[in-house]
């Protein structure tokens, strides 16, 4: 038995001991290792451990949270949650019921990143790292890896009692050309949920980013204005998360009126091809689990159905709130942090279209690939592509610097009209919300084909 | 710590163990209510050691696990990089106050008074907005030890203020906000609130924005959304060495407008970002960056500075974690003397920014930016008539610095790592719809 799971025993009869609506505690046990390479030479490499936990009490309404990886005196962190939350309470607690769940998951050591040897890991950064160097103009590299190996334990005054552990790997890989005062650079970022051999292999990726980032010297910037473009898979994706994902998390739409009416179930939003949906249900990506972290069965939630708003994502406070169901979607980051209501794998389901079909009858458009990240103030959002092409009389032409898409949700989602057969999850990069970042999830979606979307440009 | 060090030094040939801990009670309002009172308490001691001439490194927060901390770093400088540095011996610090006892003696009560009042004052403006407020204190402290005898120690206090505001009329939405952080207790909700009710007024009308170059004025917060990331990334000594930045090979060049003079500076008093050494124990120094448009100086850690043949300026920062790392304390830009309603009143037709979403997505290292104006005006004849929005802005900082019409004489500190005057520039690309 580990250390956290025998506080976890005796913390189990504490929670039931006290005046509260209700009270969780999580404990954490984590491993990871990172090796970053900066030009040529290796750069950093460490390895790092970490225990801690937390205790959330809700009373009256109000919650009451404390984190430590002190793990002495739990009584006295519970009593502090309670507490805080008595103080701060004054109307009436409301959490969607569950069923109280006692479950061990399996431990996965056999997809356990961490303890692959450091030597392996840095031969196949090595060969990247080659790879890039060999490409002529090419100025620098940059590489970041980076896994880690949880366990958490869940429970709570209900009774559940939970077990998970989880893995995961990143890599981010950038290369950057320069060629008199001008600089320009291509990235390529990847992520699993813990299965090393996922970021093996990329060889012929990572020349072709080396060398995007030479051809990207020579590129004209785009005209600002607005264009019909087409996305691939991997910006579609991050056009799903933060175009509409953002959105339908509960946290900003509950105690806000005017957006719950804004966000009213059966909206339009889309054409009726248009289906979006976080799934945590889906097996090994970085998004998925079996419970969320308030012990919460994982699940499947479609966004929009057929065009219209049909769900959203829960925290068993929102969910009663707003008098739906819980959908397992409170996560926190770790155990620093409450879990607040986040997306998982979030993806556009695939459509009919070729992508030749999409391109086909775009007289002057641009097609944007790859992702450099995005962001969201709910109306508005920006993401920006790593990769850009001039689409000219239904084919793709010359190469263009990064470009940066904006669009306001309420219109920009009406002018998707056209939706490929291609669907691709992406698990590169990271979610941030709350102070709470880098949140391992996965996005995905076909080819789509976006009409009047801005770009920003010279 | 120190038995640490002892085991370490038994393996290796030079050694450094950094300890921080940090104690945080952050009160938070949402939709206008109370809704969470938390207490945060966290430790974390680093291990860095020097083994055969290569760098080592690992990390824990169980401070009772030496053995496995010690081996663990070992493991790694099997493959670490050369060490080209030495470590500083005992050394004597400059005395900057980061800790002020009164920020611990602030109740919790009183911090609630305070997210009330801020959240009251903004509802009292305008009735219908929702507002989500935070007030957090923190105590930290750091200390360091290293086999040349190297120490330091310090704690420091640090406590914010901050409302954000939501008004959502329909599907238009407006986002105001303002946060303010020192290592003083920050008692006055009017200097937050005062920003916020400034925003509401302004974007109280609605205008449209041309597609076409216009002339701009960056409010501070709007300089610190859209500009100084790629500054920061080009000044910083690795990048430099690296040969990414595009100013690495400018030393002493005139690159910027001969109006621009910027600092790093980790020395003002109660600031959170001042500190008497970085995380290496190198004594804090404000660093001149630009000196009237010319590139004065990069910034270093001691490995870095090793590598390039300098000195630390003392940025060794820990992010996340990990080893020590150049990494800018605060940018300063020094005031001019142009008043904002001067740069307001001299604009035909432009905009005014206040905040850029998505600026920081893109090509940082060359300087090139693009994002969608959040919160941004329109200029007509001298006089800001309303509030812009689906209007996105592009254009490359080494190309506006080069050319500020008026650097402000009003200066402010945003997001705590930054103070700037608003800057005011003849052309940018606008692209609307």
């Amino acid at each position: 038995m580990t250390d956290i799971q025998a506080i976890a025993h005796q913390l189990a009869e504490v929670l039931t001991q006290y005046s509260a609506d209700y009270i969780e505690a999580r404990l954490e046990e984590s491993q990871s290792s990172h090796i970053t390479y900066r030009g040529r030479e290796l750069d950093s490499i460490g390895r790092a451990s970490a225990t801690g936990g937390n205790v959330r009490a809700m009373v009256k309404g109000a919650w009451g949270f404390v984190s430590f990886n002190n793990l002495n005196d739990l009584r006295g962190r519970v009593e502090l949650a309670v507490k805080q939350a008595q103080f701060a309470g004054n109307e009436e607690s409301q959490l969607a019921p569950v069923e109280p769940v006692v479950d061990i998951l399996p431990t996965e050591p056999d997809k356990n990143p961490v303890v692959i040897p450091l030597a392996d890991k840095k031969q196949l950064l090595d060969e990247y790292n080659d790879i890039i160097w060999r490409t002529p103009k090419l100025q620098t590299s940059m590489i970041g890896y980076g896994d880690s190996y949880k366990k958490v334990i869940f429970l709570n005054s209900l009774g559940s009692y939970i077990e998970q552990d989880r893995a995961d790997v990143t890599l981010r890989l950038t290369a950057v050309a320069t060629a008199d005062h001008e600089v320009q650079q291509a990235v390529l970022s990847l992520g699993s949920r813990g299965d090393f051999s996922l970021i093996q292999g990329l060889h012929q990726p990572v020349e072709q980013m080396a060398e995007h980032a030479v051809e990207l010297l020579s590129a004209p910037q785009v005209k600002g204005g607005e264009y019909t473009v087409v996305l691939d898979p991997i910006l579609a994706g991050v056009f799903a998360h933060e175009a509409f994902g953002h959105l339908s998390e509960s946290d900003f739409v509950y105690e806000n009126d005017r957006l719950r009416e804004i966000m009213t179930l059966g909206r339009r939003f889309g054409s009726s091809q248009l289906n979006i949906v976080d799934n945590a249900t889906m097996p090994g990506l970085r998004g998925s689990y079996k419970y969320d972290d308030e012990g919460v069965p994982a699940t499947k939630t479609y966004l929009i159905g057929e065009g219209k708003l049909v769900g959203r994502l829960h925290s068993r406070e929102t969910a009663a709130k707003m008098k739906e169901k819980p959908t397992g979607n409170a996560r926190a980051i770790n155990y620093h942090y409450p879990p607040i209501v986040r997306m998982t794998n979030t993806y556009i389901e695939p459509g009919s279209a070729s992508f030749e079909e999409l391109i086909g009858d775009i007289k002057e458009g641009i097609y944007v690939k790859n992702w450099y990240g995005g962001t969201t103030s709910m109306e508005m959002f920006t993401f920006s592509a790593g990769e850009a092409y001039m689409i000219r009389h239904g084919k793709l032409a010359e190469p263009l610097r990064a470009v940066v898409l904006t669009g306001n949700v309420f219109t920009t989602l009406m002018n998707i009209d056209g939706i490929g057969n291609d669907l691709k999850m992406n698990q590169g990069g990271g979610c941030g919300k709350g102070g709470q970042v880098p949140l391992p999830v996965a996005n995905g979606s076909p080819h789509i084909r976006i009409r009047h979307c801005l770009v920003g440009g010279r | 710590m120190e038995q640490i060090l002892a085991q370490a030094k038994r393996v290796a040939e030079e050694a450094e163990v950094f300890m921080v801990s940090a104690e945080e009670a952050p009160v938070q309002f949402e939709a206008n209510r109370l809704k969470h009172i938390q207490s945060k308490q966290s430790s974390c001691v680093a291990l860095r050691i020097i083994r055969d001439g290569k760098m080592g490194y690992a990390t824990t927060t169980e401070l009772g696990d030496s053995q496995n901390l010690v081996n663990a770093a070992l493991e790694t400088a099997q493959f670490g990089m050369i060490a080209k540095f030495e470590l500083p011996s005992l050394t004597r610090y400059p005395e900057i106050e980061v800790f002020d006892p009164r920020v611990e003696s602030v109740s919790i009560e009183e911090m609630i008074k305070l997210g009330q009042e801020l959240i009251a004052t903004v509802r009292g403006h305008t009735p219908d907005i929702v507002c989500e407020a935070g007030v957090n204190k923190e105590i930290i402290s750091v200390h360091i030890i290293n086999s040349r005898g190297g120490q330091a120690n310090y704690r420091q206090s640090v406590f914010s203020l901050g409302i954000e505001g939501h008004l959502i009329r329909d599907t238009d939405m407006l986002f105001v906000g303002e946060v303010q952080s020192s290592c003083h207790p920050l008692l006055e909700p009017k200097a937050v609130t005062g920003e916020v009710l400034q925003q509401l007024e302004l974007a109280k009308n609605r205008a449209s924005a041309p597609s076409k170059p216009l002339p701009v004025v960056f409010t501070p917060r709007g300089v610190a959304s859209a500009l100084i990331l790629p500054l920061m990334v080009a000044f910083n000594g690795k990048i430099v060495l690296e040969g990414a930045s595009p100013i690495g090979n400018r030393l002493g060049q005139p690159v910027f407008d001969e109006k621009l003079w910027l600092w790093d500076d980790s020395t003002i008093a109660y600031r959170p970002e001042s500190r008497p050494c970085d995380d290496e124990g190198i004594p804090s120094q404000r660093t001149p960056l630009i000196e009237q448009g010319r590139v004065a100086n990069f910034l270093y850690d001691l490995q870095t500075a090793a590598l390039a043949h300098t000195r630390s300026t003392g940025n060794g920062t820990r992010t996340g974690g990990g080893l020590p790392t150049p990494s800018p304390s605060a940018f300063i830009i020094k005031p001019g003397d142009t008043t904002f309603d001067e740069m307001v009143s001299d604009i035909k037709e432009g905009l005014v920014i206040e905040q850029l979403m998505g600026a920081e997505q893109g090509n940082i290292l060359g300087g090139d930016f693009s994002g969608n104006v959040l919160l941004g005006y329109k200029v007509e004849n001298g006089k800001i008539v309303g509030r812009v929005k689906n209007t996105i802005v592009s254009g490359n900082i080494y190309q506006l610095l080069k050319q500020i019409i008026a650097i402000g004489s009003e200066t402010k500190w945003v997001g705590g790592f930054i103070q700037t005057p608003p800057l005011y520039y003849p052309t940018l690309s606008v692209a609307s719809k």
